[in-house]
């Protein structure tokens, strides 16, 4: 359960009203975003980071770069592992511990909309096909929680990733030679999450912690460039009907595209 | 055992003929049986192409640890696992995050079908164990640990029934198996409570444009409902077998 | 206004029931003016009022029924019993003893022990607290002797039969008493082994086939057969 916090039903009524009427607790429109503020490099001794903040979520990601073997079955490609903490200090609700399965989650669909979205080129970070490979490890640092950890995570995502760099090296008797200077990661794709929940029969976009408490459901969709869809989670222990779900891959289109020129500019 | 490198065959012919001789609209062959482990109080056994998929149901019945009990409604707990033997090269039996998340993404799929509220302070607590896996593997799960909760007496909406669809050399297809699954474009699981086409579960992987994505969305409430006739014959077949055999109707 | 069942036809959950001016009883739930099914059963209807028999279901404690526990834990001021619901039942110490109970003269492990079968009445039970029995009234207390046979909670009426007919058919041609617990435990108590195990298979074959008629004609038919052989009584039925 991401949070046993329960909100008070005279608050739950509250904003159930308003959304029915097309207006949020905090006054925003139903697919207004909360005001984002995106640092970058924050983290010297990651290869990248960034830290964005929307409403009160907090996340941070750094971005790793390490030498390792490449999986057998794709011996030429460099290794993308995404992992997420949700550490006590976001949250009455978090404890120490390994990833429940909230922190998996989480993970997961960062993890998806990077990976399927083709973003990194991981065919450029193979020096030794087989034997030697790059890895990158991203790992998301949730250091607040007011709602919509996947919108905000994956965002910091992006933006940590379209700074790092990785150290330049040369291959000598198959071992790799760190040189000084360093090259920008090859980034191909550029994808970006936007979050829905389904609240009284309306979808609103980035839920904030008390709509998450009181949503039906929740759908989150991932766009890559050209507006392709590129990964998708429905979470939340509702439904949505076909209409609901077309409708909000609609509205997550325009979104993401908003989102996209806060971290690449233009 | 390595995982051979992509072949160079087409996996889908000019024709539309899938490489397993499926049209692009049609599941694999299904068989279910519903009621077959003797101490769970509900189960059932779903064969889909090659996935073969056990789910049981213990419940509803005392919360341990006690203190994970909901005052005011019954706590549903789910456990996707996957055999070591399921797979090409043997999986380690320690949960994997995949299956953390499925674990997960099944549960609330599921969780809107069950009545909950009408037993505050117990726990449903839902296996299911993937023995072979060939792709579309949470469908299969599902499809099967609804079943088991209807077998096990528990009171329910709907029926819940799922499948995958997804985009396979530019083709929309229906029911992924596991080279489709790989080699393909697009992956896209859904659930379904088919009487009220309510959508319980919704994930995609790849690549596809919003067109795309609404036929496979399509395809697959398709598949789902023809996964659920096959639910409904499987739940009756028990009682029809013994109306049989005492001679009536 | 239309009902799309039969009386007595097989649903699973979710199977609509009907639509319109009409009201859902037992295993049944309302969306509108829709009824549907929540559990595998046999539909029925009277009037404007649709219900579905359910063909398995467990047991959940009315206050009233008689049921048979079993003792699975002494605690300090009584006892806890599983009676075959979700929810353990408490049998209080104070509600055996005919004076107060006093912790360090009564030893309660010495009237009661853990996998004893009582025989008891369901006093108190709500969606807040678990449920609590009694054995105050005559009749009721620890099972010395007979055997259990423990069928799915909807079958019970089957095996009572309209105003105890099936029931009294399986204690006339078997000479057992047969008690029948609510929650699904029947006691079979007989002057020899083989008349409760005869009794037991009759119940069972209730069970399997209680969603069709002619059944208690076939259940006569049967106990009349077996008792007829001595050797065909050691054989157990499938």
């Amino acid at each position: 359960m991401t949070s046993s916090v329960i909100t008070a039903r005279v608050k739950q009524k509250q904003i159930a009203q308003l959304i029915t009427g097309g207006k949020r607790l905090d006054e925003r429109g139903l697919t207004d975003f909360r005001p984002i503020q995106l640092e970058t490099a924050i983290i010297e001794r990651a290869e990248g980071s960034a830290r964005v903040r929307l409403g009160k979520t907090d996340v941070m990601v750094g971005v790793k770069i390490g030498v390792d073997t490449p999986f057998s079955d794709v011996p030429d490609q460099g290794v993308l592992t995404v992992n997420a903490e949700l550490v006590p200090l976001a949250s009455p609700t978090f404890e120490a511990g390994p990833p429940g399965e909230d922190a998996v989650e989480l993970a997961r669909v960062v993890d998806r909309g990077i990976r399927e979205s083709k973003a990194i080129g991981l065919e450029e970070l193979c020096p030794v096909p087989g034997k030697k490979a790059f890895a990158v490890f991203v790992d998301v640092y949730v250091l607040n929680h007011d709602g919509n950890l996947i919108d905000a995570s994956a965002l910091a995502a992006l933006a940590a990733l379209l700074t790092t760099k990785v150290f330049n090296y040369e291959v000598k008797d198959e071992e790799i030679k760190i040189k000084p200077g360093y090259t920008q990661l090859p980034l191909r794709n550029q994808p970006v999450a936007v979050t829905l929940a389904k609240i009284e029969n309306k979808l609103v976009v980035d839920p904030s912690l008390e709509e998450e408490q009181v949503m039906d459901a929740r759908l989150t969709v991932a766009f890559g460039k050209e507006g392709k869809i590129c990964a998708m989670q429905k979470g939340g222990s509702g439904f949505f009907t076909v209409e609901e779900i077309m409708e909000a891959v609609k509205i997550a289109q325009g979104k993401a595209e908003e989102l996209r020129k806060i971290v690449v500019g233009g | 055992m390595k995982v051979p490198k992509k072949m160079p065959e087409r996996l889908i012919s000019e024709e539309g003929v899938r490489l397993d001789g499926r049209r692009p609209d049609e599941l694999r062959p299904v068989k279910i049986e519903v009621g077959v482990l003797g101490n769970a109080d509900g189960s059932a056994y779903i064969e889909q192409g090659k996935n073969k998929v056990l789910a049981a149901v213990y419940g509803p019945r005392e919360v341990h640890p006690r203190h994970l009990a909901l005052p005011d409604r019954a706590l549903l707990r789910c456990r996707y696992h996957m055999a070591p033997f399921s797979v090409d090269e043997r999986k380690s039996p320690a949960p994997s995050r995949r299956e953390t998340e499925l674990s997960m993404v099944t549960r609330k799929a599921l969780e809107p079908a069950v009545f909950v509220e009408y037993y505050p302070r117990v726990s449903i607590d839902l296996f299911m164990e993937v023995l072979q896996a060939a792709g579309g593997t949470r469908g299969v799960s599902i499809t099967a640990a609804s079943l088991a909760l209807a077998d096990a007496g528990i009171p329910m909406r709907d029926l819940v029934a799922a499948c995958a669809a997804g985009k396979v050399e530019g083709r929309i297809v229906l029911d992924l198996n596991d080279r489709e699954d790989q080699e393909g474009e697009a992956d896209v699981p859904l659930a379904l409570m088919p009487n009220t086409n309510a959508v319980t579960l919704l994930q995609m992987d790849g690549q596809m444009t919003i067109e795309e994505f609404e036929q496979a969305v399509n395809l697959a409430l398709q598949g789902c409902k023809q996964l659920h006739a096959l639910q409904r014959e499987a739940l009756k077949s028990k009682y029809v077998a013994v109306k049989e055999e005492v001679g009536e109707e | 206004m239309p009902v799309f069942c039969e009386k007595r036809q097989l649903v699973v959950p979710g199977d609509l029931l009907a639509e319109g001016d009409y009201e859902g009883d037992e295993n049944t739930y309302q969306e509108g003016e829709k009824v549907y099914a929540t559990r595998v059963g046999l539909a029925d209807y009277e009037g404007r009022r649709l219900h579905v028999v359910a063909l398995n279901a467990f047991y959940i404690p009315s206050v009233g029924d008689l049921v048979i526990g079993k003792v699975v834990e002494v605690g300090f001021t009584g006892w806890n019993l599983d009676i075959r619901a979700p929810y353990v039942a408490t049998l209080r110490a104070s509600d055996t003893l005919s004076r107060s109970y006093r912790p360090q003269r009564d030893d309660l492990p010495s009237i009661f022990d853990v996998g004893d079968l009582i025989l008891c009445k369901v006093t108190a039970y709500d969606r807040t607290r678990d449920p609590l029995v009694s054995i105050r009234e005559p009749g009721l207390g620890k099972i010395t002797r007979g055997q259990i046979a423990e069928v799915t909670p909807t079958k019970i009426p089957r095996v009572i039969g309209r105003e105890g007919s099936m029931v009294n058919i399986l204690k006339g041609e078997t000479g057992c008493r047969i008690v029948v617990g609510q929650n699904g435990r029947i006691l079979v108590s007989g002057r020899n082994p083989e008349d409760e195990r005869l009794a037991i298979r009759a119940i069972r074959k209730i069970e399997q086939e209680a969603h069709t008629s002619g059944l208690t004609n076939r259940v006569t038919e049967m106990l009349r057969r077996e008792k007829g052989g001595v050797v065909e009584s050691a054989q157990e039925d499938a």
